[in-house]
């Protein structure tokens, strides 16, 4: 079925389909869509789930993982400010290694209060533990939240997964979306089994205090499990385009990369921009390229190594650590850093949802090209 | 029911890490025998994670989620909803924190929480400071009172955390103390048999954190209670009903010890008495606490809570 509408009906949509058995959330904008119409779905018996309507995002996390300790499959959503409110227990929810699948509504942090596309706000979470993933289209959000779950609850995973999309760009945008049928997408994501739930005729301590000497190893095999999520991600994206025909890469999304000389390397909505940018500049004659990151948290840095034979990377990050730098630009450079010689620059550009067109990233490209480029430059402020 | 007559099994295991004398735990010890074990517990920082022991021991025998500071009435809206879907509404739901995860930081998540009408029981051990972090003051810490945060005694009175908990229209709280196991058992089985959100405060007078020896945590608890210092009651049906020695001091049938008698033995509040009498503050605290019991006979008078 084709389903013409914005990513957050398109995120609602792909969260009902994935049959979740609770749901905790709180409204913000932009992410408000999600909260009511997976309220609708569950009010009208399109889904059967406990929907809790809690009073902070930060309970909604703690809620998401209290019911997710008895062992069913959760659902949340949030942005910016919500964001932030759940930190602590983003971590909680990560070092618990619950499977729970959120989505992020990319949104700038006031103040001053603004409601726009920037993604700084998951940025700044980057540390906390959870797979973090960033589309550019409704239909990868769609596919990306299915997918999620399948990661999520993998055994040799159980990591939560965070699903982002830009602020208005996608969540208030229209788009067409194949949507495979419940049937088929109950194949591709079983009934959610847990490998340990809490229990009254078997009980168990979760999460007490945890002596220094065991601290370490089990931080260690949360790490190790964000490795093997880099392995598992490109088999289960190429099952699912054998299933259902779409693909949106793996860790990366490559596009005329093989003889490319410039690679823009972009996240989220700004990706699919960038590919614009990088016909526009090979109808002029330059050998460009684009490699989108779908996936942040693991980096790829794998990816990014093989690329990066004779190339110049232009970063360009809707997305500021401050007293740092872009946060795509600092992730590549230390990734490459002792693998790899080519030079990356930074573009810090759209933030607070200001308009990027495609005209100005070939110009950030050819910037760079003509060596007039510094290594890290705030784009388009207002002189 | 009789102390001797309460459920011989133990749900709280040896070798708990709670201080000698522990008033939690102690008043742990007689709520899990009421609760039985079909019983999950949310647990969030306070010392009763440090009773529970180090992972990978734990000193319970019911199934613990240790959660956030500020959570744990969040945690149990979670776990209630899971236990649903899976069939297992019959299982108690029970919040455990302090006086600090319930009065202050934990306070949005309740109110939250008993709003929503979560079917759980919500229990406040109420040792009146934050003795996890070393004795700082909380919202319940009472008038006058050391504390490392209010060395010369706590400036402002406590606040009514029940009357506010009475607020949000639920249907059944009740105030214990350890003293009086019988009574508190009686109203965790009272809790459990009503649907809907359930709140109990228990008095926990802490002997590290309150500065008295740790053999006379039950004598404490009976002189807060014999003092009018505490009050036992439970609400329900929008009525406020007063047991043991509270309901003849409420019906005047007893006279209140004097509140002196209580504060004296407390180090907390030994700057009260030395060097020298501070006969101002002992006289405020006496009065406060005699206008506590006089609102408290105007409510029941006239049936408002
Ligand atoms: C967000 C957060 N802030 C502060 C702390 C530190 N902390 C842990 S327990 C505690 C005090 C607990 O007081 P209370 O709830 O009264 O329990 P008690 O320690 O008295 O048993 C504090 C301040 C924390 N764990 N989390
Ligand atoms: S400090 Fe007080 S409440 Fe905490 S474990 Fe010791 S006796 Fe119990
Ligand atoms: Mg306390």
């Amino acid at each position: 079925m084709i389903m013409i509408d914005t990513g957050d009906r398109i995120a609602a949509k792909a969260a009902q389909m994935a049959r979740p058995e609770f749901i905790a959330a709180y409204p913000i904008t932009p992410q408000t869509v999600i909260v009511e119409k997976t309220a609708d779905y569950v009010e009208s018996g399109e889904l059967d789930a406990e929907y809790i309507r809690v009073e902070s995002e930060h309970s909604a996390m703690t809620a998401v993982i209290g019911a997710a300790v008895t062992g069913v499959r959760t659902f949340t959503a949030t942005s910016s400010h919500g964001l932030a409110l759940m930190h602590e227990m983003l971590h909680w929810a990560a070092y618990s290694r619950l499977p729970i699948v959120m989505v992020n509504v990319n949104r700038a942090l006031g103040p001053g209060w603004n409601i726009w596309a920037d993604q700084s706000d998951s940025l700044a979470q980057r540390d906390t533990g959870w797979v973090q993933f960033y589309c550019a289209s409704c239909q990868e959000i769609f596919d990306t939240i299915i997918q999620a779950y399948r990661l999520a609850e993998m055994e040799d995973v159980q990591v939560p997964v965070m699903v982002n999309f830009d602020a208005f760009v996608l969540s208030h945008t229209s788009m067409p979306v194949e949507v495979p049928d419940q049937s088929d997408i109950d194949a591709f994501l079983p009934p959610y089994r847990a490998l340990w739930k809490i229990d009254p005729d078997d009980p168990i301590t979760c999460f007490n205090m945890l002596p220094q000497s065991e601290f370490g190893a089990l931080r260690k095999d949360l790490h190790d499990a964000h490795g093997r999520v880099k392995e598992l991600i490109p088999g289960i994206a190429s099952e699912w385009k054998e299933r259902f025909g779409s693909y949106h890469g793996g860790l990366v999304e490559e596009y005329l990369c093989e003889d490319a000389e410039y690679i823009i390397v972009a996240m989220g909505a700004l990706g699919a921009e960038a590919r614009v940018a990088v016909e526009e500049l090979r109808r002029e004659g330059m050998k460009a390229g684009l490699a989108r990151v779908r996936l942040f948290r693991p980096f790829p840095n794998e990816v990014f190594r093989r690329l990066a034979r004779n190339r110049t990377f232009i970063v360009v990050d809707r997305n500021v650590s401050i007293g740092s730098g872009g946060g795509v630009y600092s992730e590549l450079k230390s990734g490459l850093y002792g693998f790899a010689n080519a030079p990356v620059h930074g573009f810090i550009a759209g933030l607070g949802g200001k308009d990027l067109t495609f005209g100005e990233m070939c110009e950030m490209v050819r910037k760079v090209a003509d060596g007039r480029a510094a290594d890290v430059e705030w784009w388009g402020l207002e002189e | 029911m009789a102390v001797k007559n309460l459920p011989r099994e133990e749900l709280v295991r040896p070798g708990s890490g709670g201080c000698p004398g522990c008033p939690s735990s102690l008043a742990l010890r007689v709520t899990l025998k009421a609760l039985g074990k079909n019983t999950v517990f949310a647990i969030p920082a306070c010392c009763a994670v440090v009773c529970l022991g180090a992972y990978p021991k734990t000193a319970f025998d019911v199934p613990v989620v240790s959660i956030a500071f500020e959570a744990s009435a969040a945690a149990a809206s979670g776990l209630a909803a899971g236990l649903k879907r899976l069939g297992k509404q019959d299982t108690n739901v029970v919040v455990w924190a302090g006086d600090g995860g319930t009065y202050d930081i934990g306070l949005q998540a309740l109110s939250g929480a008993v709003e929503r009408e979560t079917d759980f029981i919500y229990i406040c051990y109420n040792n009146e400071m934050y003795s996890n972090t070393g004795i700082q003051r909380s919202g319940a810490t009472p008038y006058g009172a050391w504390t490392t945060t209010t060395w010369t005694g706590k400036t402002e009175q406590k606040k009514d955390m029940p009357a506010i908990l009475r607020a949000h229209g639920l249907p059944y709280m009740a105030t214990a103390v350890p003293g009086y196991p019988e009574d508190l058992f009686r109203k965790v089985r009272k809790a459990m048999s009503i649907r809907g959100s359930k709140y109990i405060e228990i008095l926990a007078p802490c002997p590290p954190g309150w500065r008295f020896p740790m053999d006379k945590t039950v004598e404490m608890s009976k002189l807060a209670v014999d003092t009018g210092a505490w009050a036992l009651y439970e609400y329900e049906n929008g009525q406020l009903n007063f047991n043991l020695k509270s309901k003849s001091i409420l019906e005047k049938k007893t006279e209140p010890k004097p509140i002196e008698e209580y504060l004296k033995l407390q180090g907390r509040f030994a700057h009260l008495f030395k060097p020298d009498r501070n006969e101002q503050v002992l006289d405020e605290i006496q009065q406060r606490s005699l206008a506590d019991w006089e609102r408290f006979r105007k409510q029941v008078e006239c049936g408002v809570a």
